[in-house]
């Protein structure tokens, strides 16, 4: 799908020439080029780390460039505060929401520019304001609904919502499509639409490439902080947009020779259980797993397939059913117990399950061998073991920065963080390896990184499950594709299907979706 | 430049402008009261660095701040905040008091046993209220606060019951026998000028360097501190939380609960009825808080705490309010706790002289 462009190439709304932005020794941004035009998408687009945010957070006012010059509409600005920027037309919408939980979607909207009467908020102004950009947008929601009770992408659409109140002309969008559904990337790629069809421009800040590709006219792409190259999109692929950003060629097909799958490794039978509101979840879920194959689970979120992980991982009790490990059962065992039967993880949320923080990457390496040798000797730590052990994963799996052995885990960039967490489970090397969303967040080269070693296992004869919300990482790494919907297993591809290309998005999206074949 | 950097990265320096602006303050309020700051600071600095004697004295008050400062430290470092610190220092004289009158046992083995029971005191005073947070999900700084009250009035009871009061008239048990005192022999007492002078400081050392120990080198500290910083990662690990709450929420309360039999042993020899908190669990909030949570840095802290202390109660001798003290003491928290306001303020400073 290529969508029609809006662009205006005789109207450059907003320019940022040379920019240097320089943090004591370190500098984020290196004499970075941006030029927009009237009507366009442009995609930002840098591995992790690359500069991207410190780029937008200079274009939206929050930090001053340490050199060089912001041009709108031709005319040299100077922002001060994030104020300044927005009263000029640009407007950000930051990867993580900025919104009152407890309030109203109006209410944050309106939020800090409240129209009054008096000393009064003039809510009714403020109302048909707001409803009469919904209607221009197509962005129908809920005023009157608290942020708490709507979804995500409804979430975003409020942030939106909030900027275009503000009167934004350019609308900085950061991993906007991070957190969402792919339902709700189709909606909001025709937000957008909407939004360059009345002359707006947006920056998409994205390490995506396909919606790059869908979306975007034109793309910059900075790397160390450096800006590399301006590309129109319509004139690159996918893999030459990689090798611009990573500085190398990118491997996009998982090489993946065939493998014979063993006997059951993970075996599930009708599991029933509930989530954390009483409602029930998993309704008689059977699954299994077998040695030497990777079987993606496929669904939207929040169809039970965290809920699942969680039992098999011992963090959730389930009512009922049967989970065995190699004929063992484990069913509503402890964490310690599933784990010693024969099951590592990737968790979903790394910062939440996967890492402490405060730890040292150290410390975090050997989370569940902390109190066993070579690492502890009668209830004592060995420092030396530990650290050694660390540095050689750190080297192994490219941790970066390769010093930080002893610094928190949480200086680490979210991909080092992710990276730090594979290190650990691959070394495990357990029988079953669980691995949700293992790539969410990354950029194409560390994805590539943790793709290879889901298939290293996987022809170590070792049994993955792999569960994503990233149809393409589910199609292009599993031997067997199951489709989860309400708590069922709904449909799967076999290995055959998949080697014939049969397994595509409209497919599975279908069965997602609670289709039937 | 980059030295500069480090100084104001480090928090010991927070640390000690928070004093300093406490001291500043604490100056304004002797002005208001017409009292010279001058003459009070001074009268503080030689009530506690005037006479060998005095500096001896000054750790004889620290010595019970740095059982119960470690109590807190130990507390914050496993994630946990024990606000009844109060509480287990309170149980921990009772059981101490208990034995000491109670039980006839020869000199040495009876002070420790009077110890290990204040300890077994502070320890299960403190894992009720874990068992409360583990079990029925019970805020620990709630039921602290109910356990600090229970023992308030718990020791109140027991200081009138015929077994532990003294006869005649007076609000006080009767004094623990000299066998379970932790004294120094009287002739090292006379030669250092103070009669109260006891074991306390050194057990106090010696188990602030046993809790750096285990926080930072043994696996339980590992867990303890997992648990503490990210309990679904630590659940995830296949750490058990919530015994390791409990673990760390007694040992929390044993430590206030040595502190307990330290202040009894070494100087009180009994209990009198209480008016109000005395407060030794609250002034430890003060020491772990000064020390950074450091079990190493309690040790100073409470020195320092315990300095304030006993050169304050010499204030009167010139004029001024011992409250004075405590008005110090609270700015230095309230500065510490904007430390964090400062060190941004500081650094952005620096930041835009370098722009």
């Amino acid at each position: 799908m290529k969508r029609v462009s809006h662009m205006d190439t005789s109207q450059v709304v907003v320019e940022m020439k040379d920019i240097v932005k320089k943090f004591g020794d370190f500098t984020a941004n290196d004499h970075i080029q941006l030029k927009v035009h009237k009507g366009e998408v442009h995609a930002i687009l840098g591995e992790n780390g690359a500069g991207k945010s410190t780029m937008m957070n200079v274009l939206s006012g929050l930090y001053k460039p340490t050199s060089g010059q912001i041009y709108m509409n031709g005319k040299p600005v100077n922002f001060h505060s994030p104020k300044e920027a927005s009263d000029m037309g640009i407007g950000m919408v930051h990867q993580h929401f900025m919104l009152i939980r407890p309030f109203t979607v109006l209410d944050n909207i309106i939020l800090g520019i409240e129209p009054v009467k008096g000393v009064v908020i003039d809510k009714k102004t403020a109302r048909e304001k707001i409803e009469e950009l919904s209607k221009r947008y197509n962005m129908s929601i809920d005023l009157d609904a608290k942020i708490e009770d709507i979804s995500v992408g409804m979430q975003q659409r409020v942030e939106i919502l909030k900027v275009l109140y503000r009167g934004a002309d350019i609308l900085i969008l950061d991993e906007p499509t991070a957190s969402l559904t792919p339902q709700e990337i189709e909606g909001l790629m025709e937000i957008i639409e909407h939004l360059t069809a009345d002359g707006k421009s947006v920056i998409l800040i994205t390490h995506k490439l396909k919606e790059i590709t869908a979306s975007s006219d034109s793309c910059t792409i900075i790397r160390a902080g450096k800006y590399i190259d301006t590309v129109k999109v319509d004139e690159v692929d996918e893999s030459a947009l990689a090798a611009l950003m990573v500085g190398r060629d990118v491997n996009f097909k998982v090489e993946k020779e065939d493998h014979d799958a063993g006997e059951i490794v993970l075996e599930v039978k009708d599991l029933h259980a509930k989530d954390y509101r009483g409602v029930e979840i998993l309704k008689g879920l059977n699954l299994n797993v077998r040695k030497g194959e990777i079987v993606g689970l496929a669904g939207v979120d929040g169809n039970g397939q965290i809920e699942l992980v969680e039992i098999l991982t011992g963090l959730r009790k389930a009512d009922s059913g049967e989970v065995k490990i190699l004929g063992k059962d484990v069913f509503n065992k402890t964490a310690k117990e599933t784990f010693d039967a024969g099951i590592s993880s990737i968790p979903a949320d790394r910062q939440k399950h996967g890492l402490v923080l405060e730890f040292s990457n150290e410390n975090n390496m050997i989370l569940q061998h902390f109190e066993e040798a070579p690492f502890a000797k009668n209830g004592f730590l060995d420092r030396k073991a530990i650290r050694e052990h660390a540095t050689e994963l750190m080297e192994k799996f490219d941790v970066r920065p390769r010093h930080a052995v002893g610094n928190p885990s949480g200086t680490l960039s979210g991909g080092n963080q992710q990276k730090v967490i594979i290190a650990r489970e691959i070394t495990n090397d357990k029988e079953l390896l669980i691995a949700v969303n293992p790539t969410r967040g990354l950029d194409v080269g560390a994805i590539e990184f943790v793709h290879k070693y889901l298939v290293e296992q996987r022809n170590k004869d070792r049994a993955v499950l792999l569960v994503s919300f990233e149809l393409d990482e589910i199609i292009n790494l599993s031997d067997r594709i199951e489709v989860i919907f309400e708590g069922l297993i709904r449909g799967s591809v076999s290995e055959e299907e998949i080697k014939a290309n049969k397994a595509d998005e409209k497919e599975l999206g279908f069965l997602m979706a609670g289709g039937k074949r | 430049m980059k030295k500069k950097i480090n100084i104001l990265d480090s928090n010991v320096f927070y640390t000690f402008l928070a004093i300093i602006i406490g001291f500043i303050i604490g100056a304004l309020f002797l002005m208001v009261a017409k009292v010279s700051p001058a003459a009070a600071y001074g009268k503080l600095i030689s009530g506690v660095f005037g006479k060998p004697k005095y500096m001896i004295w000054t750790l004889v008050y620290a010595s019970p701040l740095i059982f119960t400062g470690l109590s807190v430290a130990f507390s914050l470092r496993t994630g946990v905040f024990n606000i009844g610190a109060e509480g287990q220092f309170v149980v921990g004289s009772l059981a101490a008091v208990f034995v000491g009158i109670v039980f006839k046992l020869p000199p040495v083995l009876h002070a420790i046993v009077a110890i290990l029971a204040a300890a077994a005191a502070g320890f299960v005073w403190s894992y009720l209220v874990g068992l409360m947070k583990v079990k029925r999900g019970n805020h620990e700084v709630l039921s602290y606060i109910m356990f600090n009250w229970i023992a308030f009035y718990l020791s109140n009871y027991l200081v009138n019951t015929e077994l532990l009061h003294k006869e005649g008239d007076g609000e006080a048990t009767k004094n623990v026998m000299d066998s379970a005192r932790i004294l120094f022999p009287e002739g090292l007492r006379n030669a250092l000028g103070c009669n109260a002078a006891n074991w306390g400081f050194i057990l106090a050392v010696l188990v602030a360097v046993a809790i750096w120990i285990i926080i930072e080198k043994t696996t339980l500290g590992y867990k303890l501190k997992a648990v503490g910083f990210n309990k679904d990662a630590a659940n995830y690990g296949g750490i058990n939380s919530d015994r390791s709450i409990l673990t760390a929420m007694g040992i929390s309360g044993m430590l206030a609960g040595v502190g307990g039999a330290v202040q009894l042993l070494g100087m009180g020899a009994r209990i009198s009825q209480f008016a109000g908190q005395e407060g030794f669990g609250f002034q430890g909030i003060t020491v772990a808080l000064i020390a950074g949570s450091n079990p190493i840095g309690c040790i100073f802290s409470g020195i320092f705490y315990g300095a304030m202390k006993y050169g304050g109660s010499k204030l009167t001798m010139v004029g001024a309010p011992e409250e004075v003290i405590d008005i110090i003491m609270g700015c230095v928290i309230i500065f510490i706790a904007v430390a964090q306001v400062f060190k941004r303020l500081f650094k952005s400073f620096g930041k835009k002289k370098e722009a």
